[in-house]
């Protein structure tokens, strides 16, 4: 009788989380516009819903700033966004995600398209079903074939390609590209594009698989790379700028090897800001995340949309003349 | 009526139940009860429960097998690189990885048998050799990490048809999930080798001494969970249109869990093909509740977690209140 009760008290302590947690993603009621547009023909805000499903993991900090453009657009807006992203970079499950968004039937979906081979299925269904899609960060590439209305991000080859003319520029002969999310298209097109772009500058480079879990490893993975004689580092991203700066400053390669990355954090800023990192490349995910709520919304409401294409969100350098005034907001979780 | 208390598989169902009231209450306005909201959980339920019905097997032998996972990322590498490189046959490709799991599953097992080694160390070795294997042959050459354009290989529509049709909007997988779930508890419970498997994890010593041949039946296990992963990781290839080296991380794990909501011990001799069926149910229907109850995707994991917690122990009280019964 014991283990009847307590099993009840468990149940029950699992719904009140999960009531409480459903509240948490959803907009606070007052934060909509005071009575300006609300009012306005079609749909009124509050019942508005937009899904957002991506490939980034909640323990990456740049999904973390993507997320905060949701939320804050959510907030401003005063309408409802659900987001999920798998738990590992996994198509398969994404495309469950989506499939179970579609199920819902939401105003508008936003998806990032990193393998679109393995999502075009679920994204063409989301589409047969009359919903709006639109893509974010990745996917440039294919978004108009799935029938996606539009991509907010930045081209992953030409972003690779410039940086690897920045590094070419600063002197760099034998470069290293630390992919840290094998399985994604898009990193691999960034590593080629900073590859081909250093070959076009008379340098040399080949790209380090590393495990984006376990920086300990990844950072083993680049000091061992480091004796090779490479001069020149490019990470995709903070999960690979972290270990690879890791392993700099242990190994004494601090200003001698020039390290690049892709995206911001605090950390990177901060190298970039004392001349450990040389610069880092900025796609402004918040806009990609804030963006598609702004225009789904207003789609949904007046129909009116930009007529397609890419809105590009980057890329944009950051270099140690600019780091100081990025680093306030980036502490804020905006850059 | 005592035989149907014995069922191991009676607290799964239970927890089944359970768990499809709960999200019925609390998600089944925004479309869990929806044909397609049922459809999202049962593909992956189906994926999960071909995997499990052979876990659970090996697992009653007294073995586990933690390669499965980075078979499935193996398998459908295979058939897409026969396929796109090679341009063969998309059956052809199909056999290659077919015959490359039953031979690492032929490897695993002999290893186990022969060293004695723990199962959990073999295949976790092997886990990381296949992993490592995956990537390392795809990179070397294609240069990427995920391989497309399965839908142009040769025959392609036919195996779409046996693979990734939809029958009235559910996942043809699903048929295939109940084929394999009946066919493995009929070997279970109705042939001697299902006795056998039982012997060799229960009593080896006893079962080896009334002439049972343990090695091959574990062998022959290890191969059968080798080969079920394959058949997942070729649902998802012809699903999914190609293949990427990450594909089925993770999946070792939820296979040994679904085993154990299904009420199959860790400890080996006992358990239930129907019950990690079950389990497979309700893993995935907690994985899509979750979604349908908007629950903010930070807090994911903590519901997960506290759902299974939750499954296991409804299971486990039903089972304690049928001993119970019993007496």
């Amino acid at each position: 009788m014991r283990s009847h009760q307590s099993l009840r008290a468990l149940i029950g302590c699992v719904a009140v989380v999960l009531a409480a947690a459903c509240t948490k993603g959803e907009p606070s009621k007052p934060a909509g516009p005071s009575g300006t547009t609300a009012e306005a023909p079609s749909a009124p805000r509050k019942d508005v819903k937009i899904a957002v499903v991506t490939h980034g993991q909640a323990s990456d900090t740049f999904w973390s700033v993507v997320k905060n453009g949701v939320d804050n657009a959510a907030k401003d807006l005063g309408v409802t966004v659900t987001y999920n992203a798998p738990q590992t970079f996994d198509m398969v499950a994404m495309s469950r995600l989506i499939d179970a968004e579609v199920a819902k039937k939401p105003d508008g979906l936003v998806v990032s398209i990193p393998d679109a081979n393995a999502l075009s299925r679920s994204i063409k269904a989301a589409v047969e079903a009359g919903i709006p899609v639109i893509s974010i960060n990745s996917g440039g590439d294919v978004y108009k074939q799935l029938g996606v209305l539009l991509h907010v991000g930045q081209t992953e080859y030409e972003a690779g390609f410039g940086g690897g003319e920045k590094m070419a520029a600063a002197g760099v002969k034998n470069a290293l590209c630390v992919n840290h999310e094998v399985g994604n298209g898009s990193l691999d097109l960034r590593c080629k594009g900073f590859l081909d772009a250093v070959a076009k500058g008379g340098g040399t480079g080949k790209v380090l698989a590393v495990n984006a879990a376990d920086p300990t490893d990844s950072k083993q993975k680049v000091s061992a790379a480091m004796g090779e004689g490479i001069d020149g580092i490019m990470t995709l991203g903070p999960l690979g700028a972290g270990p690879a700066l890791a392993a700099l400053k242990e190994g004494g390669g601090l200003g001698k090897v020039k390290l690049g990355t892709f995206d911001l954090t605090p950390d990177v800023l901060a190298g970039i800001r004392d001349g450990a990192l040389e610069f880092a490349i900025d796609q402004q995910q918040y806009l990609q995340g804030y963006l598609p709520i702004v225009l789904l919304t207003q789609y949904k409401q007046y129909g009116v949309l930009p007529a397609g294409g890419i809105l590009p969100t980057g890329p944009g350098f950051v270099t140690k003349a600019n780091a100081a005034q990025v680093i306030e907001l980036s502490a804020k979780g905006i850059r | 009526m005592r035989s149907l208390f014995n069922r191991p598989e009676l607290g799964a169902a239970c927890g089944v139940v359970a768990i499809w009231s709960f999200f019925s209450l609390y998600a089944g306005g925004s479309g869990f009860l929806s044909w397609a909201g049922s459809a999202t959980y049962l593909e992956i339920a189906s994926e999960l429960g071909i995997l499990a019905a052979a876990v659970s097997l090996l697992m009653i032998a007294g073995e586990f097998d933690l390669s499965v996972g980075s078979m499935i990322a193996a398998s459908g590498m295979t058939i897409s690189l026969f396929c796109e490189r090679l341009g063969w046959s998309i059956w052809g490709g199909i056999a290659v990885a077919m015959a490359l799991s039953l031979g690492v599953g032929f490897a695993n097992g002999l290893v186990v048998v022969r060293t004695r080694l723990p199962s959990f160390i073999v295949t976790l070795g092997s886990l990381f050799i296949l992993s490592g294997g995956t990537i390392g042959m795809t990179r070397l050459v294609t240069g990427r990490t995920q391989v497309g354009g399965l839908h142009q290989a040769l025959h392609y529509g036919s195996a779409e048809a046996i693979f990734a049709s939809r029958l009235g909007g559910f996942s043809v997988s699903v048929l295939w999930w109940m084929g394999i779930t009946v066919l493995a508890t009929w070997v279970l419970l109705r042939t001697r080798f299902g006795n056998w498997i039982f012997g060799a994890g229960g009593a080896p010593d006893a079962a080896r001494n009334l002439g049972v041949p343990v090695p091959k039946v574990k062998i022959a296990l290890f191969m059968t969970t080798s080969f079920c992963a394959c058949l997942v990781a070729t649902f998802q290839a012809v699903k999914f249109t190609g293949a990427d080296v990450l594909r089925g991380t993770g999946k070792e794990l939820e296979a040994i869990l679904a085993a154990v909501l299904g009420g199959t011990l860790l400890t080996g001799g006992h358990g239930s093909v129907v019950g990690a069926a079950f389990g497979a149910l309700i893993f995935g229907m907690v994985q899509q509740g979750i979604v349908f109850a908007g629950v903010d995707s930070d807090w994911y994991k903590v519901f997960l977690g506290a759902m299974l917690i939750v499954a296991v122990l409804v299971n486990t009280y039903v089972r304690g209140r049928m001993v119970e019964a019993r007496r």
